[in-house]
């Protein structure tokens, strides 16, 4: 009994589909004209959403990728720093303390600095991020291609894919850099002994160098040219359990001085300018949207009010009020999905041509969910219209009424 | 249901449509009682405001009646709740409006096979008998022809067929002419009662235009509201005809 209820609604429901789908197929395909430029729109909203998505995505990763790569779950700042990287002072001898806490399985030293790698024969030099890393300790990207870093005191350094594909360089070439120290320009060979994956920091391709090589090479004050205290900036700590993040940072606080502790999502929200960059290209994109839900809602409404006369018809000759609303739902569906479709085409062709200096990332998961918003909408902007379509009264819409 | 009920497609009891207005109560229709046997093809004539477009609408389950009974094959329309209505009129009513009155993004025999797909019984002789009645009212040529591709007669018989199709008890024709010449209008009434006779419905049209009468059985004449004359004889009905053409 239950069984036969059950199929009698399926086959309910299917007749529904069927019977809507056929209505819904052919107006839009009698009508492609009409229905492909609302398409169109739609496929323009599609690719400014992705392309704001993606320049989101690719300006926050060209501003957290190092940091969101890392192997370590906690930074140690100087105290009072404000959690911001390059404001932060601290000196290597914290390092062994920090090591010596229970719990740490492993900490590197991380200074940074801006510096210009010189290109043979290009008339501006590359700006990069100069790192200073500790060589088989935590904050050392893996090389994907040649080596690690060797020593802390080695000539040599290991570039990121960007800093490869921007300047040209690869395993065994030398990389000129060149940084201001005290009142002079000085210029550094240091040999690229590997190639690791995309790890740009603060805008720049980064370029890696052992920890006491990078406080050779850094650029410096003329106080610091004839310091003898070797300081970086932070020190990125891996724990030994990854789920006991509250009590090692108790520890380390307990047992280290003057230092604050951030986790690596803190330290990236942190990061100059990055929430309020990316505060505002979610609200573009926002924005965009609700663009798009005025657009498509606004054109199914004419629609709709078009129809009137040719709704009242199909219901006074007995077509049920569901299935005028799920034909146009399923319009609304098609003539989204196609926008979509034709956007992510064009978008994608698109990101194809862009040099890999502007920052545009199609992330999976970000572009998932731009589609996802992008195909909701479509139903959205024409619930208006739905309702209107299924309020028509077949006696006015046919000029019969009183 | 009676016997002399079953024997009627369609009989109405003192069916009164009445609109408050700021003048005091409007009787849009007051008190018609009509019978109407299968194979019987009806004219509701009468001036502008006479109410026969709201008794149409009133048979076609539309609108609700004030006060009176209707029934239809034996169902009584006031028992029934709004989607019954709406299942009354896809199984058991055929319509043909004045204009508008095709769904424009289907073709002609689309149009047609609506009322079978309606009515989930879109199979392969409903297709063929489609196509065949199609061809009967002379569109054999213009089965793939959308409704803009078409003239106004030609529309008006994809509306007949469409009203046919699916063997309604009851087929109801608002003003099939108003949008056609004389010679095509005289074809599409001609056509309409020739089936209709053929297929043994009951069939109701509305008119202002006499002309068109020559073609009913029966003439109903209404004025305020009310039913104020029966026309039954041929020669009745020849006569009223020939006034509609001096007029």
């Amino acid at each position: 009994m239950k069984n036969e209820a059950l199929t009698s609604r399926l086959n309910g429901i299917k007749d529904l589909f069927s019977l809507s789908g056929f209505l819904a197929v052919k107006e839009v395909w009698r009508n492609r004209t009409r229905f492909l430029m609302v398409s169109l729109v739609i496929a323009l909203i599609t690719l400014l959403v992705l392309f704001i998505a993606a320049l989101g995505e690719g300006l926050g990763n060209g501003n957290r990728e190092y940091l969101s790569k890392l192997d370590g779950q906690l930074i140690a700042y100087q105290e009072k720093s404000d959690f911001l990287i390059q404001s932060s002072r601290l000196e290597r001898g914290r390092l062994a303390s920090i090591r010596r806490v229970d719990g740490v399985r492993e900490a590197g030293m991380l200074g940074t600095a801006n510096a210009n790698l010189i290109l043979p024969g290009a008339e501006e030099p590359l700006k990069i991020a100069l790192l200073g890393v500790e060589p088989g300790h935590t904050g050392e990207p893996p090389a994907v291609e040649g080596r690690q870093l060797s020593t802390d005191l080695a000539n040599e350094v290991v570039i990121d894919r960007n800093t490869a594909v921007r300047s040209g360089l690869t395993v065994g070439d030398t990389a000129t850099i060149r940084v201001t120290q005290g009142t002079r320009d000085e210029f550094y060979d240091l040999t690229v002994v590997g190639i690791s994956d995309g790890r740009q920091y603060a805008l720049q391709p980064a370029v890696f160098a052992p920890f006491f090589t990078w406080d050779r090479v850094r650029p410096k004050s003329e106080a610091e040219v004839s310091g003898a205290s070797v300081v970086g900036n932070v020190i990125l700590i891996e724990l030994e359990n990854v789920k006991e993040i509250e009590a090692a940072s108790q520890r380390i606080l307990a047992q280290v001085n003057n230092i604050e502790l951030a986790t690596i999502n803190q330290a990236i929200q942190a990061l100059p300018g990055y929430s309020a960059q990316q505060s505002t290209l979610n609200t573009q994109g926002a924005f965009t949207l609700f663009i798009g839900v005025l657009v498509i809602g606004g054109f199914f409404q004419i629609q709709i009010l078009q129809k009137v006369p040719q709704i009242g018809v199909l219901k006074a000759i007995g077509t049920e009020n569901k299935i005028v609303a799920v034909s146009s739902v399923i319009q609304i569906i098609l003539v989204t999905t196609v926008g979509v479709l034709i956007g992510g085409l064009l978008a994608f062709i698109f990101s194809l041509t862009f040099p890999p200096t502007v920052p545009i990332v199609f992330n999976g998961t970000t572009t998932l969910i731009a589609v996802a918003a992008l195909l909701l909408i479509g139903p959205i902007g024409g619930l208006v219209s739905i309702r209107y379509a299924v309020k028509i009264e077949p006696l006015k819409a046919l000029g019969l009424s009183t | 249901m009676s016997a002399a009920e079953k024997k009627y497609a369609l009989q109405t009891e003192g069916v009164m449509k009445v609109y408050e207005s700021d003048f005091g109560a409007i009787h849009a229709v007051d008190g018609v009682s009509l019978r109407v046997e299968p194979g019987e093809f009806v004219a509701l004539v009468g001036p502008s405001g006479s109410g026969k477009t709201t008794m149409l609408s009133i048979l076609a389950a539309l609108l609700q009646p004030s006060s009176g009974r209707i029934l239809l094959d034996g169902q009584d329309l006031g028992e029934m709740n709004d989607s019954e209505r709406v299942a009354l009129r896809r199984e058991k009513i055929g319509f043909t409006f004045q204009a508008n009155n095709l769904v424009p993004y289907l073709n002609a025999v689309e149009n047609v096979e609506l009322m079978l797909r309606l009515n989930k019984r879109l199979d392969k002789a409903g297709r063929l008998r489609a196509r065949e009645l199609l061809a009967r009212l002379g569109l054999g040529e213009r089965l793939y022809n959308l409704p803009g591709q078409m003239s106004g007669g030609q529309q008006q018989r994809v509306a007949i067929a469409r009203a046919l199709i699916h063997n309604p008890s009851l087929v109801l024709a608002d003003e099939p002419t108003a949008s056609l010449d004389t010679e095509r209008a005289y074809q599409v009434v001609e056509t309409f009662a020739g089936l209709i006779h053929e297929q043994n419905r009951a069939g109701i049209m509305v008119t202002h235009d006499l002309r068109m009468c020559e073609y009913v059985d029966r003439v109903l004449l209404m004025r305020d509201g009310k039913l104020t004359k029966i026309y039954r004889t041929k020669k009745e009905i020849r006569q009223l005809a020939r006034s509609g053409r001096e007029e």
